[in-house]
């Protein structure tokens, strides 16, 4: 079955994916924290740990993008806080750099956002999805990156 | 082609309840690679354990998926399952289905059930890559560093030197002894701080396994867990402590004189002396600023009536390197710089107004004028005193905006102190809170009400002088007036900042500092002497304002940690660590500027070519020992040369597609 095409013409039925790349000190903890608090947010996101939010290399946005996801998460610690001392500004930058690169390519910069969730933000992270699950309905499907299946 | 196992737990109700987990691990027995998959009602039980050790053996798998709670509550229990059934641990991939599903999306009973399935199939495409991995092995120096004599470091040596370890002790100042040493009386007991404090200074100068360099700092600390190497610079003291008897003859002597740090100022001393009569140790050093012999090459007094030899003025700064295998930061605290900020105290400009700490040292018995209380400016007896809460203390507008713990009490044993030592006296506190937190804290500070301190809740707007009085304007915001006292004396109770050169110290050594500068602790719960540095521990108030029992307690937890550290012959490595494809390096070390641990090196290696000769060329070098496995050197190398164990490009990507089917 061709997914795609299912999505766009049942744009009712359509629910974005988002694809999480939580560092496993803060935001990982944050989202357990969530879990742990019993707060609700919308099922629409599927996390991927890592050790730092500097180990998120853009070439994992786009895959992510090529395969069909709709909006992509990338939170580290606060600045500052990282538990890797300076990761997270790394972060910060290259990430500020690549959405540039997205809007130039014409990809909505919207579909990636770039977080600062702690281990004691349970709400934020909730929080967060909601707000992304949201805007990615407006935005509609992903469909200047992904490839044909 | 791995087998994997995938076993999927109901945690009860906690995911049992939500989703259909026999259906999610039937759905799970289709995804590639896998050839077992089961469900349980506590995977993590004794029986849960040993179904997985079972199936295991039964089928043979070689990577297995839990699909149960977060990683960071059971991976480690999950790891030892699978090194009791004789697999690498690292063949381990988990699936949080609780945390990250059933707990947060039990309205959505469908929409809950395809993300478990996804959650699952991202795990075995992980599972399906993972490499087996084994923690490197690294030797640990049986020695501790302390950074800092205080009562919180001097506790620290004790207890690390009688658990039988080296400990390497280095204070800046002349003496150990820290902050505590120049306190009077200690709250709430009032037992005298120098009869608890000072035979702990002996027994740790005189302490067989401790070696105390006092008037030493810390210069350089590399190296990692088990394995620092540490410069320290022995400044020169220009007095032979070999062969000094600590007679005193030299100091009666000399002819220079000025303003003492140690009693803040209210006395003075010489250039070559000690800063208190039981320092520790009991001898002189000369202070290189002062000395008349030093800065103008005449006088000699010293060198001359020292019926030792011991004074040289030729003596060198000495540069010492020692290996230790921990280290544990003391340095204790300073105190808030009113004078330069309080314009309404008077900047400092009125001399009758002193901090807390200069009260200590009028009131001290050891102090400039023998534990009498008088008034710096003309040595009367003050009459009415007025104390002042929270100077740089949560005061975000001049000051900080934390609580100082220490000061409502220091403020309840000096009012008690006036009133004892006063007859007649007249005592005031200005307060925002009371916070008297500690074991028999509340009764002492009842008692000192009820022996006639005056608390005022309200804030001081100006303090003047006229006359020879300080006129003191503020407000009692209980009974909503104003209030306007002529005191003889005011005291402020400055608030507790980090120890001066605290930050250089936590950049030298690389540990965090939080917004304020203490430095920060590895989990402000659980793992509170801890730092985010492997090996590195912290003891009192560099942490965070605290009293003496908080910070004796905390020493000896520090100490606790170190023994464990220092009781193992050998630590094992987090194995997921970055690795070098040295092939594919070209040298440029970008990798080196992003980590945070300088554990990339420059190496040279040779190359052969057939009929060329060999040629020599740059790649960068993990240090295994120092890397943390952050991975940010991975991303940040364009050759692609450089990948993380543990989380490869490989294992992330296939992780991505799994969840983007």
């Amino acid at each position: 079955m061709n997914k795609n095409g299912a999505a766009e013409r049942e744009n009712s039925t359509w629910q974005p994916k988002i694809v999480a790349f939580l560092c496993n000190w803060c935001s990982y903890a944050g989202a357990d924290l969530a879990g742990v608090s019993r707060l609700k947010y919308p099922a629409n996101v599927r996390i991927i740990r890592v050790p730092c939010s500097s180990r998120v290399n853009p070439q994992f946005i786009l895959r992510a993008f090529q395969r069909g996801a709709d909006g992509v998460l990338v939170a580290g610690c606060h600045p500052g806080d990282c538990h890797y001392v300076t990761g997270n500004y790394f972060t910060r930058r290259r990430l500020m750099l690549f959405k540039r690169l997205l809007e130039f390519t014409g990809f909505a910069p919207e579909r990636l956002k770039v977080r600062w969730v702690s281990a004691a933000e349970g709400g934020r992270f909730a929080e967060t999805i909601k707000e992304m699950v949201e805007e990615l309905r407006d935005l509609g499907p992903n469909r200047v990156m992904r490839e044909e299946k | 082609m791995p087998r994997i196992g995938v076993f999927v737990c109901w945690c009860g109700s906690n995911i049992g309840g939500v989703l259909d987990c026999p259906a999610i691990a039937k759905e799970a027995a289709s995804f590639p690679g896998v050839v077992f998959s089961t469900d349980y009602k506590y995977m993590c039980s004794d029986p849960g354990q040993n179904l997985i050790i079972e199936a295991i053996r039964e089928h043979r798998l070689d990577r297995v998926v839990v699909a149960s709670c977060s990683p960071r509550l059971h991976e480690e229990t999950f790891r030892q399952v699978l090194r009791r059934a004789g697999l690498n641990p690292y063949f381990l991939e988990m699936a949080n289905l609780r945390e990250h599903c059933s707990w947060v999306h039990p309205h959505e009973q469908e929409a809950a059930q395809r993300k478990a399935v996804d959650i699952v199939r991202r795990a075995v495409a992980k599972a399906a890559r993972l490499t087996p991995l084994s923690p490197g092995r690294i030797p640990v120096t049986k020695r501790c560093l302390i950074i800092g004599g205080g009562i919180a470091g001097i506790q620290a040596a004790l207890d690390v030197a009688d658990a039988g370890f080296e400990v390497v002790l280095v204070e800046r100042e002349p003496t150990i002894g820290g902050n505590m040493v120049k306190l009077d009386k200690t709250f709430p007991t009032l037992d005298c701080s120098a009869c608890i404090n000072t035979p702990k200074m002996v027994a740790v100068a005189q302490h067989p396994r401790v070696k105390l360099y006092t008037y030493a700092q810390v210069e350089e600390v590399s190296g990692y867990i088990g394995n620092f190497k540490v410069r320290i610079r022995q400044k020169a003291k220009y007095v032979d402590h070999s062969k000094c008897t600590g007679c005193g003859t030299c100091w009666a002597r000399c002819p220079v004189s000025v303003k003492d740090e140690f009693n803040l100022g209210l006395g003075e001393r010489s250039a070559i002396y000690i800063p208190f009569p039981q320092a520790v140790p009991n001898k002189p050093v000369i202070d290189a600023a002062h000395c008349r012999q030093l800065t103008k090459g005449k006088c000699g007094v010293c060198a001359k009536v020292c019926p030792a030899k011991a004074v040289d003025y030729n003596q060198q700064d000495e540069i010492i390197e020692v290996d230790v295998g921990a280290i544990v930061v003391a340095t204790g605290y300073g105190l808030f710089p009113w004078e330069k900020v309080y314009g309404e105290y008077g900047y400092g400009r009125y001399p009758d107004v002193i901090s807390g700490m200069a009260f200590e040292r009028l009131v001290n018995a050891a102090g400039p004028t023998g534990g009498k209380i008088q008034r710096p400016s003309d040595g009367k007896e003050p009459k009415t005193v007025v104390f002042i809460q929270c100077v740089g203390s949560r005061d975000e507008a001049k000051g900080k905006a934390y609580c100082s713990r220490i000061c409502c009490m220091y403020t309840a044993k000096h009012a008690h102190q006036v009133l004892e030592k006063i007859p007649g006296a007249r005592v005031y506190v200005f307060y925002i809170d009371v916070r008297t937190f500690g074991k028999g804290y509340e009764e002492f500070y009842r008692r000192v009400m009820e022996e006639g301190a005056v608390y005022i809740r309200g804030r001081v707007s100006k303090v003047f002088q006229e006359g020879s009085k300080l006129i003191v304007k503020g407000a009692d915001t209980l009974l909503g007036e104003q209030v306007e006292i002529a005191a003889d004396m005011v005291v402020l109770a400055t608030g507790v900042t980090p120890a001066e050169g605290a930050h250089d110290l936590a950049r030298m050594i690389g540990i965090p500092v939080d917004k304020d500068g203490f430095f920060q602790e590895a989990h402000p719960k659980l793992r509170p002497v801890e730092t985010h540095t492997g090996g590195v521990f912290l003891a009192g108030a560099c942490q965070g304002p605290k009293d003496i029992p908080d910070t004796v307690a905390q020493a000896s937890g520090a100490a606790a940690k170190v023994c464990a550290l220092l009781f193992k012959d050998e630590l094992e490595t987090n194995p997921m660590v970055s690795r070098v494809n040295e092939a594919l390096c070209t040298g440029c070390l970008a990798c080196q500027k992003v980590c945070p641990y300088r554990a990339i090196q420059e190496a040279v290696i040779t190359e052969r070519i057939p009929g060329q000769p060999p040629r020599e060329r740059i790649v960068a070098r993990v240090n295994e020992g120092l890397c943390q496995g952050c991975g940010a050197c991975a991303v940040t190398c364009r050759a692609g040369a450089i990948d993380l164990k543990g989380f490869t490009n490989d294992q992330l990507l296939a992780e991505v597609d799994a969840l983007c089917l």
